[in-house]
């Protein structure tokens, strides 16, 4: 009986990971193939992959990306990180958790008119710094999460040791804290540069008519004419986006806890 | 009394200093680019359209009175109707998954969720468009259906409500596979030991007292993908070919086609006040399952 079940169990999470895995699986295949069609193979070929790299616009979208995603991963690692520490350590409170929160929880749509609303009334003119502002308000909530995660092996009694040895709370963040969290807020900057160069939505509507970024590209790609060209796209993106995560989640998972413990007596 | 005083305020700012210093930084972030922001969108919906497509700042009521319009209540039942349906489905194919899991060797938990959560952190957009190339009437699914000789002619898979619920599972199963998971690890094999022990079947079990427990893993992984798929526009967009019309497509409509800001905000209004009745209900089954574990009549 118990058998039976767990075999049923064992064959369902392996139509689940076909299911997950097959539509990936599709498109890398497609973008090696020479005709170009979805339905007939006509060998392999890197021409797909040529043609992207002579893909001016698509370029220049890629450069947006990366320039937005800069800026992002760097203000909302640096407010992400304090704001977990400042959650774990000083205002206890799981109501300001939740609310502070909401960012990403509510849809992404209404983000995205809202900030719209919001840079509409200021005369704000959009473009990449708008994308920006937008991207950090939820990448800081992630960071923070990733970053709290970290904290809670840290162990504070070195944090007082270096107070006692004459470190003032500034030199005692930068040489013990810091260090001893470094991997997680590494790890929060991955995922928020993941977020930001795969964000559609906000930066869609967030976005002037030169400020382009590469989902924004994607997306006309994609609604006016499917074209060979996508799949070569979507290979690298899912290949350096999942690079990204595994590296993430590695830093995340603290082996042994070594570096954070302090060892007393034995 | 001054003498009194001094050491007091220095105290109060040693616990003020650090706080504000970690904390002030996000939270005026947050302020300013999200809660402003929303208010603005709360205020535009009391307003009405001006002629060119701007706001006038006179108040009314109107376009909520529009938004009880056949039509608009009519896009907003289908978004309910098909996250809920995704929501389900998304369910069914998660709570065996997280079961494997969390019965699986320690050695292979972790390998396992990473695989699941992976195809999540890909882009949105490429995934999606995945579907299209699949569900096609020339794409892989109906060549091998037909090549199996099930169907004669192809199936119309794609452009319809059946392509964009397809859509919303696949993009959001991974949130409902986590939670779940997390909640059957916290609740352990012993539960499920002394039911059996106890002589109940395995479906007893399951149904008495497994589900019960990690009900609110249950719900939190039901409130990941229904509060995404009801806003969503991109899922509908792209595989509903304009026939599976969504809250989140009219959204947009109104925002950067139509420029009726105010009825805009109006809809999005009505996603907000959907958001927070799901949450009201994830507290409410949270507390409960609590007073069942402390042993308190339910």
């Amino acid at each position: 009986m118990a058998a039976r079940r767990s075999r049923y169990l064992r064959a369902h999470m392996g139509l689940l990971f076909a299911f997950l895995y097959l539509p990936i699986v599709v498109l890398v295949a497609l973008s090696f193939n020479a005709s170009g069609l979805p339905t007939a193979w006509g060998g392999f070929s890197l021409q797909w992959y040529r043609d992207l790299v002579g893909n001016d616009e698509l370029l220049e979208a890629i450069r947006n990306s990366l320039i937005v995603a800069g800026f992002v991963t760097a203000i909302a690692t640096v407010l992400g990180t304090l704001l977990a520490i400042g959650l774990q350590r000083t205002v206890r409170s799981r109501v300001l958790d939740s609310v502070l929160f909401l960012p990403a929880v509510i849809p992404d749509i209404v983000l995205a008119i809202g900030l719209l609303s919001f840079f509409n009334l200021l005369r704000f003119t959009l473009g990449l710094h708008t994308i920006v502002i937008a991207h950090v308000v939820f990448d800081m909530i992630f960071v923070a999460a990733i970053v709290r995660t970290r904290l809670a092996y840290f162990d504070r009694r070195i944090e007082e040791a270096a107070a006692d040895l004459g470190a003032n709370p500034v030199t005692t963040f930068l040489l013990v804290t810091l260090p001893a969290i470094l991997p997680g807020v590494i790890a929060g900057a991955l995922v928020a540069f993941t977020l930001s160069i795969d964000e559609f939505v906000i930066a869609f509507f967030n976005s002037g008519p030169t400020s382009v970024t590469f989902p924004i590209r994607v997306y006309a790609m994609i609604r006016f004419g499917v074209t060979p060209v996508i799949n070569a796209v979507a290979a690298i993106v899912m290949v350096l986006s999942l690079a990204t995560i595994l590296i993430a989640l590695t830093l995340t998972r603290p082996k042994g806890e070594r570096s954070a413990r302090l060892e007393v007596g034995a | 009394m001054s003498t009194a005083t001094a050491p007091a305020r220095r105290v109060r700012s040693r616990v003020w200093g650090p706080r504000i210093a970690l904390l002030g930084p996000g939270t005026a972030w947050w302020l300013v680019f999200f809660l402003v922001p929303v208010g603005v969108l709360i205020a535009y919906s009391f307003f009405s359209r001006g002629p060119y497509g701007g706001v006038i700042y006179e108040p009314t009521l109107k376009n909520y009175a529009r938004a009880l319009d056949p039509l608009y209540v009519g896009v907003l039942w289908t978004s309910v109707r098909v996250a809920t349906i995704a929501t389900a489905a998304a369910l069914l194919l998660a709570y065996p998954a997280a079961l494997f899991i969390a019965r699986a060797s320690p050695r292979w938990r972790v390998p396992l969720l990473v695989l699941v959560i992976l195809p999540f952190w890909t882009s949105f957009l490429i995934r999606t468009y995945a579907w299209i190339v699949l569900l096609n009437p020339a794409g892989l699914i109906n060549r091998l259906l037909r090549g199996l000789g099930l169907v004669d002619e192809s199936l119309p898979l794609l452009y319809n409500e059946f392509a964009v619920t397809l859509g919303l599972v696949y993009a959001y199963l991974p949130l409902m596979v986590l939670p779940i998971y997390a909640s059957l690890e916290r609740l352990g094999p012993q539960a499920a030991e002394a039911s059996a022990d106890l002589y109940a079947s395995p479906a007893q079990t399951l149904r008495k007292v497994t589900i019960p427990l990690t009900l609110p893993g249950i719900v939190a992984g039901c409130i990941f993908v229904f509060v995404p798929s009801l806003g969503n526009f991109i899922v509908p967009d792209l595989l509903g070919g304009g026939r599976t019309v969504m809250v989140g497509n009219v959204i947009q409509q109104q925002f950067l086609q139509a420029r009726d800001w105010p009825f805009g905000a109006v809809l999005a209004m009505s996603v907000i006040v959907l958001m927070f009745v799901v949450l009201v209900v994830q507290a409410q089954v949270l507390r409960r399952t609590q007073e069942v574990e402390h042993g308190r009549p339910a």
